[in-house]
């Protein structure tokens, strides 16, 4: 009854998408109200239609009914509560609806907080976001229904994917997903802007808001993702330049160089053609991505040939929306008016420099990614692109991007000054000189790219703190008007500053981990003692422990610094009787930014275990780093003047008098 | 019992996992040549996986491929000679550093292509503009103030407390 219930209750959603997606569009082209004003209530009811089938397809998965063949392939009784959750976008099916249920929160946001946008604008963002509802509804219903039933219900399910079984499912694909469907909105308010052929710098301000939302879920989901690889997969690595990795890092890029061309237009009324054609492409390469991880095209050109229907299907999605809103958007961008001028030396320019790289960066990415792809499908030949493509183009398209980084906020609007903001950041050179001598001295002998990353790493971190202290003039007033001033600042200005202060801590934990990380791989037998940094792992007893559904064996190992003891470590291999498969679960100590990494291998049948041993110097920097721009992006995004979006019309009235 | 019990689990154990990347008993008695091999490990291709280089896979096939890579070298191969071989022998789908040529000019070419022609466009466009020295906001182009908005913006910027400091 309970698969029924969610079965219908998106065939409905579907019904109402179809209408949300058609009238409200021909009223805002008639400039009927009635039919505008159908766009809202229908957001909302389809929002609570989706979430009613996601509901039910949870309460399935929590109740075990294994009636239902999603359920069935995909969840065990004996499964902790947690992961019988977040087991229910752990498969195609049910990441679908997950990915359907966000698109449908995101309309129903904006028919809920776009009170304030103009009506007909509304009608035509409400009416783009259901045809992209309405196609991966449709694609649900036609062919991923998660709520199938079995003729015959088996006893027992086969269980979720043991390494999916971890608070990482939890929180990564949601969080990852608000990211990639949020910038649907964008999407929406681009083609809504196309239809309407009006654009102005208060559009920018109305798209900023979600932008800057939807990058900020995508940052949080891609460096937990990370971080889930990292300590999940067992040997260290945090990223793989892996397809699927990509497929979420090309939106991400995309989406920063949109960020950053949305401010030029809001502020400045320029660059407006290009801002649309980035919300445009921001999206298609989040739908991109859904269509290289859902279609099974990326394990081979032959697999998606096999079981076509589903990547047909999504590929005729895709097609529809990129192509549709690019030729809107060569038919009707070279009517929108330019404006505001700029010389190449102003903060415009700055932000068009990062418009470049970001651009040929995410380029970069795109062709490594699909290149191996179409060389196979054009010629039959078969080329690998892997981490050394990836390390030798995108490092040196990042490099100069953070170097100028800390120069954009100090030019002035129209036109800079690049000479007084060289001397404004001369501390900042002269900090990063120091912090790569130093690391010259410590670790002579070491690679020598990596001083150079940390100088620049530190040379944007400290540009960020002299953008601040430059803004409430540190040390040039008396200290209480500076605080005044630093009070007084715009939220937005402190978030900038916050956010590329952020990445110069990521870049500072990769260069560290990735040149001066140490590693131990051995056999040891209980009671052998291995070193590492200073710090000596002495591997005293192996035990089994059984799970709510795997046996797990643990190491424990005595991790001592200097003779005294500072922790344990606990690796286990966790077997799941399910699947027959298994897991390993790597052990971590924490000493400040730096953490030793342990995981096991195999166990000879005389209790011997193979290790693996690193020592991973300033490596939780890299998320820090993340968590810290995703904290400058919610300052920038509390600032009162994007929440309010346009200018109140009290503003206006106070200054009516003068006239 | 407990000792029978706990046996029992390393022997399940034992049967279900997989092995596991680079093994101790792999491992060469010589650092710098294991360092190599290493090296050379992480540009190769496991493949049957879907995306890992040999360094991190604990498929069979990638251990194989370890022990191959470590015994050229031990024979006194250059970095070089161990990837020829190779490649010879899988093609250049082994090789996750794709090597330059008519096939991939394309790939390799493309990163420095755009930021070329983006910078060729943009120099363009600045090229067009008017000097630096006549450019004005647009709007201010259209209609000068008058004396009436001077003497208004004057009064304002006397009147916010911001400004004076």
């Amino acid at each position: 009854m309970v698969a029924e219930i969610g079965h219908y209750a998106l065939v409905l959603a579907l019904v109402l998408a179809l209408v949300q997606a058609t009238f409200p569009v021909i009223g805002a082209r008639f400039n009927d109200r009635v039919l505008m004003g159908l766009a809202e209530p229908i957001a909302l009811a389809q929002f609570a239609f989706v979430a009613l089938s996601f509901a039910a397809l949870t309460m399935l998965y929590v109740t075990s009914d294994f009636s239902v063949a999603n359920v069935f392939e995909n969840s065990h009784s004996a499964k902790p509560l947690i992961y019988k959750i977040s087991g229910v976008w752990g498969n195609h099916e049910g990441s679908m609806l997950l990915w359907v249920l966000i698109l449908s929160l995101f309309g129903a946001l904006v028919a809920v907080f776009g009170r304030n946008l103009p009506p007909s604008l509304r009608a035509n963002v409400l009416g783009v976001q259901s045809w992209i509802a309405a196609a991966f509804q449709l694609f649900i219903l036609a062919t991923s229904n998660p709520f199938a039933r079995l003729a015959q219900a088996p006893f027992e399910g086969r269980d979720l994917n043991p390494v999916l079984q971890d608070i990482g499912l939890a929180i990564h694909p949601p969080l990852l997903y608000l990211g990639y469907v949020g910038f649907s909105i964008s999407f929406s308010f681009a083609v809504a802007a196309l239809i309407e052929g009006r654009i102005d710098a208060a559009w920018a301000r109305w798209v900023r808001p979600w932008t800057l939302a939807a990058w900020m879920f995508l940052t949080l989901g891609i460096a937990m993702g990370s971080y889930w690889a990292y300590y999940e997969l067992g040997w260290g690595g945090w990223w793989f330049w892996d397809p699927v990795e990509n497929a979420s890092l090309m939106p991400w890029i995309a989406g920063t160089a949109l960020l950053h061309s949305a401010v030029v237009m809001e502020k400045r009324n320029a660059l407006k053609v290009w801002t649309i054609l980035l919300a445009i492409l921001t999206f298609s390469l989040s739908l991109l991505g859904t269509f290289l991880v859902r279609s099974g095209v990326l394990t081979s050109v032959h697999t998606f040939a096999t079981d076509p229907t589903r990547g047909i299907f999504i590929l005729a999605i895709l097609i529809f929306f990129i192509g549709g809103s690019l030729a809107l958007y060569a038919w009707r961008a070279p009517m929108l008016k330019q404006g505001g001028l700029f010389a190449p030396i102003s903060r415009e320019g700055a932000l068009v420099f990062n418009n470049l790289f970001l651009t040929t960066a995410c380029a970069t990415v795109f062709v490594g990614t699909l290149y191996p792809l179409a060389l196979e499908a054009l010629t039959g030949d078969k080329i690998s692109v892997g981490p050394p493509f990836f390390n030798a183009t995108f490092g040196p398209l990042f490099l100069p991007l953070m170097i100028a980084m800390p120069f954009g906020p100090l030019l002035a609007w129209k036109r800079g000054d690049l000479y007084a903001a060289t001397q404004r950041l001369m501390l900042a050179f002269g900090v990063a000189l120091v912090a790569m001598a130093v690391t010259f001295a410590i670790e002579w002998g070491g690679p020598v790219l990596a001083p150079f990353l940390i100088g620049v790493a530190f040379f944007a971190m400290m540009g960020s703190l002299i953008d601040l202290s430059e803004r409430v003039q540190l040390f040039r007033l008396p200290f209480a008007v500076s605080l005044r001033r630093a009070v007084g600042l715009p939220r937005s200005a402190i978030g900038t500053a916050v956010a590329h202060f952020g990445l110069g801590v990521c870049l500072l934990g990769i260069a560290c981990e990735a040149n001066y990380g140490a590693e131990r791989i051995l056999s040891m037998k209980s009671g052998q003692s291995v070193s590492v940094r200073g710090y000596d792992l002495t591997f005293d007893n192996l035990a089994a422990r059984p799970g709510p559904n795997y046996r797990e064996l643990i190491a424990k190992f005595t991790v001592r610094s200097g003779g005294t003891v500072i922790g344990v470590l606990e690796p286990s291999k966790r077997t799941f009787q399910a699947r027959s498969s298994s897991t390993t679960e790597a052990a971590l100590l924490t000493r400040g930014f730096s953490q030793i990494y342990l995981s096991l291998g195999d166990v000879a049948a005389d209790g011997s275990v193979a290790v693996r041993l690193y020592h991973k110097p300033m490596v939780l920097l890299i998320w820090l780093g993340a968590v810290v721009m995703v904290f400058g992006g919610a300052l920038s995004l509390s600032d009162r003047r994007l929440r309010i979006g346009a200018p109140r019309a009290a503003k206006k009235q106070s200054l009516q008098p003068a006239e | 019992m407990r000792a029978l019990r706990f046996l029992a689990a390393i022997f399940v154990l034992l049967q279900a996992t997989p092995s596991f990347a680079v093994q101790p008993d792999e491992i060469l008695p010589d650092a710098t040549l294991e360092q190599r091999a290493r090296n050379l490990s992480r540009e190769l291709r496991c493949m049957v996986c879907q995306n890992q280089s040999i360094d991190d896979s604990d498929a069979p096939l990638a251990r194989d491929l370890r022990l191959l890579v470590r015994e050229r070298l031990k024979a006194g191969d250059s970095d070089k000679q161990v990837l020829d071989f190779l490649t010879a022998r899988y093609g250049d789908f082994v090789l996750l550093n794709p090597p330059l040529n008519r096939r991939t000019a394309l790939l390799w070419g493309l990163p420095t292509a755009l930021l070329v022609f983006g910078g060729f466009i943009l120099l363009m466009a600045v090229r067009r503009r008017p000097a630096p020295s006549s450019m004005t906001d647009s709007l201010a182009q259209a209609a000068p103030l008058t004396p009436e908005e001077e003497a208004r913006i004057a009064d304002l910027l006397e009147k916010d407390p911001r400004t004076k400091i």
